[in-house]
C-alpha cells in the first residue's frame, strides 16, 4: 500500500498491524517523516506532486489519499497519478455538502466550521471543497469506477450521503 | 533544526571510551588480491576498531565506513589523545549506534594512510614506499578488502552498513556488490556517481598537490613532502563542505588577530595576508590536515570517487535488482557538494528495483557536514530504523 501525504505514519502503522500490508509513506513535512521512521514505517520524504511519476504503473495495490486530496495545489494531477500507481486507490476527503455546512453559509453567511472541516479560513491546510456529488460527478467525468463508498457522520450514513456524511470514503479504480 | 527526543537512550551522551586501532592481514601471496585495474595487490594490512560486543549469533554487526579524509578511528579516544574518533557523536552507549546493542566495525580504506596499506607503505618487493607504484584502486576494490575484514570477524550478514560522503559511495557498492551480505544499508550524503562539479573539485586539489616542487612525481618520501599543495587541496575541500549560511555564521568578515599569522610569514605575505578570519581559519586547516594525511593517498582516494560509477552503462531500475535489503537515505538541505537530487536518484533506483527504501531530506543550514554536525536528527533515524531491521 502507497500511502500519499501519510503525516506521521498512524494510518500506515495501523494497517501494517492490523492487516499485516507491505506499507510505504510518503510525506512531505520532516517533523512528520521523524515520526514515521520511529513508527518502523518505509517512508519517502517527497512532493506527491511531483514524486509520482517515479512510480510504476500498478506498482501498488493500493493507493491512499486519506484526507490528503484536497489539500494539494492540482487533485486532478495527483488524483489520475494514484489510479495509475496503484491498482485501486482509496480516496477519502471531508464533505463540504453536509447539512451543519450548508446552514452555516446560509443562515450565518459565513464559511463553515464542522467536525470534519475543523479550521478557521485564514488558517487551514484545505486548498479545495467538494461535496460527495462532486465526487461522484468527476468520477463519472473522468470514468472512474466507484467501486465501494462509505460516509461517516456521527456513525455510519447511508441515507443521503451528500446531506448528512461528514467523511465519505471512496474505493476507486481504473 | 532543534528536534526533542524521548527515547530512553537519548540522555546518555557517554562515549565508548578508550579505542585501539588493530590491524588485519590478508592477500598474502600466493593469494593476493586482484583489483579492478587487473593489477594484483597483497600483502593487504588494513588497519580497524570495533565498538560494542559482537553476538552470539553474530548478527548485530555494523560496518562504518569512512569519508576521503576520514579513518578507522571512528569513536572514543586512542590514548593520550584530547580529540576523539570522526564519528564520536554517533558511535556510544545509548548514541545513534549504539554500542550496548550493535559491535560497531570501521576499518581504513585501501590506498589510504592511516594504517592500511596504501601509497605511502612500503612495497614488499622494493623495500621502499610504494608511491605512484601503488595500484589504482576502485571504491569496489575498498568494499573487496572490507568484505575480507568482515568474513575475518566471522561476520555472515552484517546488520548494516553506513557511511557517508565516500562512506555513503562504500555503502552504495556493498549494495551491489555483496547484496546477500547486508540486511540493511544506510547511504548518506553520497550519489551514484559524481557529477562534473565534483570532479572539477577533486581536480583543483590534485593539481594543486601535484604543482607543489615537493611533489616529485610521488616520490617525495623521505624528504619535504608537498604541504604547501595538500594544504591548499584541503582548504578547498573545506569550502566544499561548508554552506554560503554557515560561513556567514561562523565568520561574518571578522578580521582576524594579528597573533593568528603564520609564523613564518614575512614581508611579502603581509600585502596578502590572512586579514579575515576564514582566511586564517583555512590555512590553520589546511596546515593541521598535512600533519595527519598523505599527499599521495588524497591522489588515489579522490580518483576512486570521481571514477565510482554504479549505473555504468545498466539503467536505473537495473543497479539494486535483487538486493532484499532495507535501505534508509539520507541527504541534507544545504549540501551543496552532494545536492538532494542525488540521493533522490537512488532513491529512485531503489524504487525502481522493488527495493524498500526510505529517504529524509534533514533540513540543515551546514553544508555537506552536516552529516557528520547533525547528530540530534541522524541519530534518531539510525536509531529507529537500525531497530526496526529484523533478522
Amino acid at each position: 500500500m502507497l500511502d500519499l501525504g501519510c503525516g506521521n505514519g498512524d494510518l500506515l502503522a495501523a494497517l501494517v498491524k492490523e492487516k499485516r500490508v507491505r506499507a510505504q509513506g510518503v510525506e512531505i513535512d520532516e517533523k512528520a517523516i521523524y515520526e514515521c521512521v520511529a513508527k518502523g514505517l518505509n517512508v519517502v520524504h517527497q512532493d506527491i506532486e511531483t514524486g509520482l511519476s517515479e512510480y510504476l504503473d500498478k506498482s501498488f495495490d493500493y493507493t491512499i489519499l486519506a484526507g490528503t486530496l484536497q489539500q494539494v495545489k492540482k487533485p486532478d494531477p495527483v488524483l489520475q497519478d494514484a489510479l495509475r500507481v496503484g491498482r485501486k486507490t482509496i480516496v477519502s476527503f471531508p464533505n463540504f455538502a453536509h447539512y451543519s455546512a450548508r446552514l452555516q453559509i446560509l443562515l450565518g453567511g459565513k464559511v463553515p466550521v464542522t467536525p470534519s472541516l475543523p479550521f478557521e479560513w485564514y488558517d487551514t491546510p484545505n486548498l479545495h471543497f467538494l461535496s460527495v456529488s462532486n465526487f461522484f460527478e468527476y468520477c463519472e467525468k473522468r470514468s472512474i469506477a466507484i467501486e465501494r463508498s462509505a460516509f461517516l457522520g456521527r456513525g455510519r450514513v447511508r441515507l443521503l450521503p451528500n446531506l448528512r456524511a461528514e467523511t465519505s470514503v471512496f474505493l476507486i479504480s481504473r | 533544526m532543534a528536534m526533542k527526543t524521548t527515547e530512553a537512550g537519548a540522555g546518555r551522551r557517554s562515549s565508548v571510551g578508550e579505542s585501539e586501532a588493530r590491524l588485519f592481514e590478508f592477500a598474502r601471496p600466493p593469494d593476493e588480491m586482484r583489483l579492478d585495474s587487473g593489477e594484483t595487490l597483497g600483502p593487504i594490512t588494513l588497519s580497524y576498531e570495533t565498538y560494542g560486543e559482537l553476538n552470539a549469533e553474530r548478527s548485530n554487526a555494523i560496518l562504518v565506513t569512512h569519508a576521503l579524509s576520514g579513518d578507522a578511528h571512528a569513536a572514543g579516544y586512542h590514548r593520550g589523545e584530547k580529540a576523539p574518533g570522526w564519528w564520536d557523536d554517533m558511535i556510544g552507549p545509548g548514541k545513534g549506534l549504539d554500542t550496548e546493542r550493535y559491535f560497531v566495525v570501521c576499518s581504513n580504506v585501501i590506498g589510504g594512510c592511516k594504517g592500511s596499506t596504501g601509497p605511502a607503505s612500503v612495497d614488499p618487493r622494493t623495500g621502499r614506499p610504494f608511491a605512484l607504484g601503488f595500484p589504482s584502486v576502485t571504491i569496489r576494490d575498498m568494499v573487496e578488502a572490507q568484505r575480507h575484514l568482515v568474513d575475518h570477524l566471522g561476520v555472515e550478514r552484517l546488520l548494516s552498513v553506513v557511511g557517508g560522503s565516500m562512506g555513503g559511495m562504500q555503502v552504495l557498492q556493498w549494495m551491489v556488490s555483496y547484496p546477500e551480505r547486508i540486511r540493511s544499508a544506510i547511504p548518506i550524503a553520497t550519489a551514484l556517481k559524481h557529477a562534473p562539479q565534483q570532479i572539477a573539485f577533486d581536480e583543483v586539489g590534485r593539481q594543486a598537490i601535484m604543482a607543489d616542487a615537493n611533489w616529485r612525481e610521488g616520490d617525495y618520501y623521505g624528504r619535504a613532502p608537498p604541504a604547501r599543495g595538500l594544504a591548499v587541496a584541503r582548504m578547498v575541500g573545506h569550502i566544499t563542505y561548508m554552506s554560503d549560511a554557515s560561513m556567514a555564521e561562523k565568520f561574518g568578515r571578522q578580521q582576524q588577530q594579528p597573533a593568528q599569522e603564520r609564523p613564518d610569514a614575512g614581508a611579502p605575505t603581509k600585502k596578502f595576508g590572512a586579514d579575515f578570519e576564514v582566511e586564517g581559519y583555512l590555512r590553520y586547516r589546511g596546515d593541521n590536515f598535512v600533519k595527519r594525511f598523505d599527499a599521495n593517498s588524497y591522489l588515489y582516494i579522490t580518483k576512486a570517487m570521481d571514477r565510482f560509477d554504479l549505473l555504468s552503462s545498466r539503467k536505473l531500475s537495473e543497479v539494486f535488482r535483487g538486493l532484499r535489503a532495507r535501505v534508509m537515505v539520507i541527504a541534507f538541505k544545504s549540501d551543496w557538494l552532494y545536492p538532494t537530487y542525488q540521493s533522490q536518484e537512488i532513491v529512485r533506483a531503489c524504487k525502481l528495483a522493488g527495493v524498500e527504501a526510505s529517504f529524509c531530506e534533514v533540513n540543515s543550514t551546514y553544508g555537506h557536514d552536516a552529516f557528520l554536525l547533525e547528530v540530534e536528527e541522524e541519530s534518531h533515524l539510525l536509531r529507529h530504523f537500525l531497530g526496526g531491521i529484523r533478522g
